[in-house]
């Protein structure tokens, strides 16, 4: 006779032995299993969907360009300056840009620009309430855009204050649905302008009116003479560094011009605040990250919740198959096979519920990828498979114990 | 001389009910070679079952001793005890004890299954004592697809599938009606012929009657232990052997 013996044979033994349990329980199987389908679809999902708004953050602050610098009267994400005191700075002024723009010596390319939120008309379509930016033909150097036709309006267009417009490919599209927007007059509070051209898709959804897609870019002097004062916010400078590495001495750089140009005495603090990209990068990883926290504590709860569903289970059908454990152990049966037996059932049923989860979830992201970026990737596959059975062996411990120290005597007494 | 397999002494099982001492088995001695026909009789109460039990080494003795083939039973744990169950006892039940959701093969398989053998060999094993007690025909059937005799011979089946010392059957006709209990009866008969130990337990007359040696329990003590001189040989009611 040919004895194999140890964990590994036994294991295999449990583990058909729990096929066949399975198999002839299916309606409890499905019911238990559903538990851990929704767990593990929400916890893929969620994972997966969170990547995805980080991935789609992190592109569209990349759009921004990493080497810009934006001189602005509002901090943009440091909190430390109480509000009423970046409200009471006085306005940048398009002075002060000129007077930087003469002494600054380090940055490649300097721009001021101004916002307004105006809505813009062709023929019978319009877009309502887009974030609208004046600013010179100088602009263009501060950013990385690309062009899907036409050009950004040139210096001779920008100085002369002219009626000239650069759309965003968002915008364009609603304007434009059928395409020649470039040589076509919009009009913004009836007056007409000319379409000189149409940028290709730049940013993404997530970053609001910070996309440039969303955005209309015209010249700073017609919109102070027609749309907004220049006292009414002042300007924003953006300056853009020659590389990533000068950013700090060109912010330097910035601050000393900016502290003299607006007369400030040396025991004043700066009244205006230099923003980067950066800053926007570490409040987006805090929001992501609290997403994160929330999101996979909430599908954890889920996940958790159909773990004590598979106990719940596994304790009544150990319950119910007291007899079986009375003849299995009457017939030879130790405790350590019972053990065996009932855990690999457990984790079983849960790594099918996992996979079934497992697909729904990648069924899901499917549907997701059409609003944004999704990102399933191996790493969720293994999280599942590794999650299900862990799930299943937990919470299949506490049962399989109570069947494994059961009394063979009793136990097949019991009816 | 036959060789000795059991060797009871002085055993005693005395249970805990609540504040109260129950004595199921005060004293009992008592010796069982190989190849012996025994049945164990006695009204409910007489303390036969507990008895079995501990005969089964499904339970231990409170004190007492007791050797099973040269092994010290009474001081084995539950593993121990196991490994005893599964090589050198095969038991037949009242109510069968089968899985119900298992086919007879895997059934009769089970004890291999825990002593650790290959697939392949222990299907060949399992058939052959399902041809054994003639169901080679009925391997692939569950149980509730079988009559009461055929439950009765798979089990059977499954106690012999790992040639295990003794046999140990427990009321085994108790579920059956009187012609299918014969057959049975003369499935025993044709087995210790064989050269298998049986133990019958069992509280009717006529059935311990077809064993060589009677031993008689009453409140936990051995009231009689007579061999049988004309003892009921059964008639082979069925053809499948």
């Amino acid at each position: 006779m040919i004895f194999k013996s140890g964990i590994l044979f036994e294991f295999k033994e449990g583990l058909l032995i729990s096929l066949k349990a399975i198999r002839s329980n299916k309606i409890r199987s499905v019911l238990t299993t559903l538990g851990i389908i929704i767990g593990v679809w929400a916890v893929i999902t969620m994972s997966t969907a969170i990547k995805g708004i980080n991935i789609s953050f992190q592109n569209g602050v990349s759009s921004l360009g990493s080497d810009n610098l934006y001189i602005d009267k509002w901090a943009w994400f440091n909190n430390d300056i109480p509000w009423w005191e970046l409200r009471n700075r006085k306005d940048i002024t398009t002075r002060d840009f000129e007077k930087y723009k003469e002494q600054a010596k380090l940055p490649l390319a300097v721009a001021p620009t101004a916002f307004t939120r105006k809505s813009i008309k062709y023929k019978n379509r319009s877009v309502d309430f887009i974030m609208i930016t004046g600013t010179t033909s100088g602009f263009l150097k501060t950013t990385n855009f690309t062009f899907s036709d036409g050009r950004f309006f040139n210096q001779l267009e920008g100085k002369g204050s002219r009626n000239v417009v650069v759309l965003g490919s968002s915008v364009a599209k609603k304007l434009f649905p059928h395409g020649g927007a470039v040589d076509s007059y919009i009009k913004i509070k009836g007056l007409k302008l000319k379409v000189v051209g149409v940028l290709a898709k730049q940013g993404s959804w997530v970053m609001g009116d910070f996309n440039p897609d969303n955005r209309a870019y015209l010249p700073i002097g017609y919109m102070f003479k027609y749309l907004r004062r220049e006292s009414q916010g002042g300007v924003t400078i953006d300056v853009r560094s020659p590389s990533s590495a000068m950013v700090e001495q060109v912010k330097e750089e910035a601050i000393e011009i900016l502290r003299r140009v607006r007369g400030l005495h040396y025991f004043e603090k700066n009244n205006f605040s230099i923003n980067q990209q950066a800053g926007l990068l570490t409040t987006i990883d805090q929001t992501v990250g609290v997403i994160q926290i929330g999101g996979l504590f909430i599908t954890g709860l889920a996940l958790f919740v159909g773990a004590i569903g598979i106990m719940n289970i596994m304790f009544v059908s150990v319950k119910e198959r007291t007899k079986e454990i009375g003849i299995r152990k009457a017939i030879g049966a130790k405790k350590r096979t019972i053990l065996t037996q009932f855990i690999s059932e457990s984790a079983f049923i849960c790594l099918l519920g996992g996979l079934i989860g497992l697909a729904l979830a990648l069924l899901t992201a499917l549907i997701i990828n059409q609003f944004m970026p999704t990102a399933i990737q191996a790493d969720a596959v293994i999280t599942a498979i590794v999650i299900s059975i862990l799930t299943g062996v937990i919470s299949g411990l506490a049962p399989a114990y109570t069947a494994a120290k059961m009394d063979p005597v009793d136990a097949l007494r019991y009816e | 001389m036959a060789k000795n397999i059991i060797n009871i002494e002085h055993i005693a099982k005395i249970y805990q009910v609540g504040t109260e001492e129950v004595r199921a088995l005060s004293d009992v001695s008592l010796r069982i070679d190989q190849n012996e026909y025994v049945a164990i009789m006695g009204p409910s109460g007489s303390g036969k079952s507990t008895l079995m039990n501990i005969l089964g080494c499904l339970d231990t003795p409170t004190r007492g001793l007791y050797d099973f083939a040269g092994n010290n039973v009474s001081q084995m744990n539950d593993n121990q005890l196991a490994e005893i169950r599964n090589k050198e006892i095969g038991f037949v039940f009242q109510t069968f004890n089968l899985l119900p959701r298992s086919d007879s093969l895997h059934n009769v398989e089970l004890p291999l299954i825990y002593a650790g053998m290959s697939s392949a060999e222990r299907k060949e094993k399992a058939k052959i004592a399902l041809e054994k007690v003639g169901l080679g025909d009925r391997m692939d059937h569950k149980p509730n697809e079988l009559s009461g005799g055929q439950r009765q011979r798979v089990a059977i089946a499954r106690a012999l599938v790992a040639n295990p010392s003794i046999i140990l059957a427990d009321e085994p006709t108790g579920n059956l009606d009187s012609k299918t209990g014969e057959d049975i009866m003369f499935l025993f008969n044709e087995l210790h012929e064989l050269g298998n130990t049986i133990i019958l337990v069992t509280h009717e007359e006529y059935i311990a009657e077809h064993a060589a040696r009677i031993i008689r329990l009453r409140d936990g003590l051995v009231e009689s232990d007579a061999e049988i001189n004309n003892r009921i040989i059964p008639k082979n009611n069925y053809n499948e052997v």
